[in-house]
């Protein structure tokens, strides 16, 4: 009894530790007063200002479409990257498997000041096509990792089957192999737009001023003075990234369920 | 008319060699066997036929056609897979039509052939069913009518039964060779199991370290191994060696068993007779008891003859009569029974 309390109460403290800021942010966003000021008071005239903010909205279309070019250049390269390691064999195959993981461990900000110096090198510099290209590489070992999860799983065999009864390998791709790494792929892409949508550190190297993403306007407005505006757009940015990993955890499958 | 024949063909794998210089002619419409230990190659001749194995050398023929330079897709075989590879986001009869429709048979057509191929395996109504709903048996089903409803020139079956238990194999076993029987078709199949093999074959080959050991219908290798190898994979069997005399073979015990011309023989565990008292014949053994073994029905006496062990299986009925304080015995056999071995090992 006293160890399941325990239990329980551990369990408890963790899913405070992890939102309980989250959570005192979203109230206040919904708060009237600018300054934090309690008594709590309801109201959502920090998310009609936000609305109104021309700025801010901008920016957050502009996160919005990048992620999904992201998201989509990403997720068919990656799933290809994904296919073909798990069909051929060739000379290096590990090395580069091996090579694929790194990205994800080396922080954003090494990342992003290498491809800074990078593109300025190759004469791409900055701007949007920049932030697109660093948000692909970052995103990318993320789909050929979920990817390559499902396709683990896939019995060899029924590509033999396949072709012993006569289909072509684009054939084999359309009905059988991508129907099989289809919750990979759709957990990939997932990732991928939640890759680029939050990403901040790259998108700050590489973004032309005034042509920022939404992190990167939310940096830069609170150096300039906090508004609850921020709790607001936070808020709404926390509920969409929440909702995108909760998909992507779900067909994913993590938690080994099948 | 559909033979395959494979001449010649050679396959290594580094310095193994997978295969080694197999020369072979499947009959056609024939069930054809193919067995050996594991590693023997008996797999890579299978996918060398399928496709998925390109030979170094040898020619592979499918009826007049050479196909070793053309791709699995074309051969026009079909094949069974030990995990059957059911395609599981595909009901039962859209597996079954995944060939048709690759060959864009047009769909009234193919549905009608789907629906004859389900019937022949006795399928008919669990065409809408997921594989995942499906028993070992019936996946099995689904992969035969799907592996024929093309018409291929060729069924491979690569262990088609081993993930069946016993019972369920024995049925499969039948099923198996009635479908056969009704389509007609050259089947080629590779099992390990050689009663798998003696049940279903027409004619079996038997494969060691990728050299074709044995080829030829199964009572026939059965009773004439001709040689030690196929001898103890085949059923089992007691080798005995000595030395070639004018009147005979000699034991090391000095028996002579007249009228034998090889240096080896075998004797099937089920061909000797045992008996307390010393046989009116020259085909005879003493040994010693080791151990018996009683599995139901038939028993097995372990016998120890001068260091080697020998093996002897008769009905648990007649192997009662033997006093429980036996130590020594017997052994006999008829002069018929002598499998001659061209070579020892």
């Amino acid at each position: 009894m006293i160890r399941q309390t325990l239990a329980r109460a551990y369990l408890a403290l963790i899913l405070i530790f992890l939102y309980a800021p989250i959570i005192v942010m979203a109230v206040m966003s919904l708060n009237a007063s600018q300054f934090y000021a309690l008594p709590f008071e309801f109201s959502t005239r920090w998310y009609e200002r936000l609305f109104t903010n021309r700025e801010i909205l901008s920016a957050a279309w502009r996160s919005v479409w990048i992620a999904l070019v992201v998201a989509t250049i990403a997720t068919t390269l990656g799933t290809m990257a994904a296919l073909a390691l798990w069909r051929h064999d060739f000379p290096g195959k590990r090395i580069l498997q091996t090579l694929l993981f790194p990205p994800i461990a080396i922080p954003w900000l090494i990342t992003g000041t290498a491809m800074l110096i990078f593109f300025f090198g190759i004469g791409i510099g900055r701007g949007t096509p920049a932030v697109i290209l660093g948000h692909v590489a970052l995103a990318l070992p993320y789909v050929i990792v979920t990817v390559t999860a499902r396709t683990a799983s896939f019995d060899r065999a029924l590509d033999e089957a396949a072709r012993s009864l006569g289909a072509r390998p684009f054939t084999i791709a359309r009905r059988v192999t991508l129907p099989h790494a289809a919750p990979g792929i759709v957990a990939g892409a997932l990732f991928a737009f939640a890759v680029s949508f939050d990403q901040f550190v790259v998108s700050y190297f590489l973004a032309q001023p005034g042509d920022t993403t939404l992190p990167v306007l939310i940096y830069t407005a609170i150096r300039k003075g906090f508004t609850p505006e921020i709790n607001a757009v936070s808020t709404i940015i926390i509920v969409v990234s929440m909702a995108l990993m909760i998909l992507a955890a779900r067909y994913a499958r993590f938690g080994g369920t099948k | 008319m559909t033979e395959v024949r494979v001449e010649a063909l050679t396959k290594s794998y580094g310095p193994a060699k997978a295969l080694d210089d197999v020369t072979l002619t499947f009959p056609d419409g024939g069930f054809f066997g193919l067995l050996g230990p594991s590693g023997s190659g008996k797999t890579t001749l299978l996918r060398a036929i399928a496709g998925f194995v390109t030979p170094d050398r040898g020619r592979i023929l499918i009826g007049d056609r050479s196909v070793e330079r053309v791709p699995v897709e074309d051969r026009e075989i079909g094949m069974v897979f030990q995990s059957y590879a059911l395609f599981p986001n595909m009901t039962v009869a859209e597996n079954v039509a995944f060939g048709l429709e690759v060959r864009r048979i047009p769909a009234p057509d193919r549905k009608a052939r789907v629906a004859e191929a389900l019937e022949l395996v006795r399928l008919g109504d669990l065409g809408g069913r997921k594989p995942s709903e499906l028993s070992g048996g019936q996946r099995q089903r689904v992969a035969m009518a799907r592996a024929i409803v093309t018409r291929p020139r060729v069924l491979l079956l690569d262990e088609p039964l081993s993930a069946l238990d016993r019972a369920l194999r024995v049925e499969m076993q039948i099923e198996l060779k009635r479908i056969q029987r009704e389509v007609g078709i050259t089947t080629i199949f590779v099992t390990h199991d050689q009663e798998e093999a003696l049940t279903l074959s027409d004619r079996i080959g038997i494969l060691r370290d990728g050299r074709l050991v044995r080829e030829g219908p199964p009572r026939a290798v059965y009773d004439d191994p001709q040689d030690a190898f196929t001898a103890r994979f085949l059923g089992e069997a007691n080798v005995l060696t000595g030395s070639l005399e004018p009147g005979g073979l000699r034991l090391s015990d000095s028996t002579l068993l007249p009228g034998v011309t090889t240096a080896s023989i075998a004797l099937r565990p089920e061909g000797l007779a045992f008996s307390a008292t010393p046989p009116d014949t020259p085909h005879r053994l003493h040994v010693t008891l080791k151990q018996r073994i009683f599995s139901g029905a038939t028993g097995t006496l372990i016998l120890d003859w001068r260091g080697q062990d020998l093996k002897l299986t008769a009905p648990e009925r007649d192997l009662k009569t033997i006093p429980v304080d036996a130590t020594t015995l017997w052994l006999t056999w008829n002069r018929a029974d002598i499998l001659p071995l061209r070579e020892p090992v």
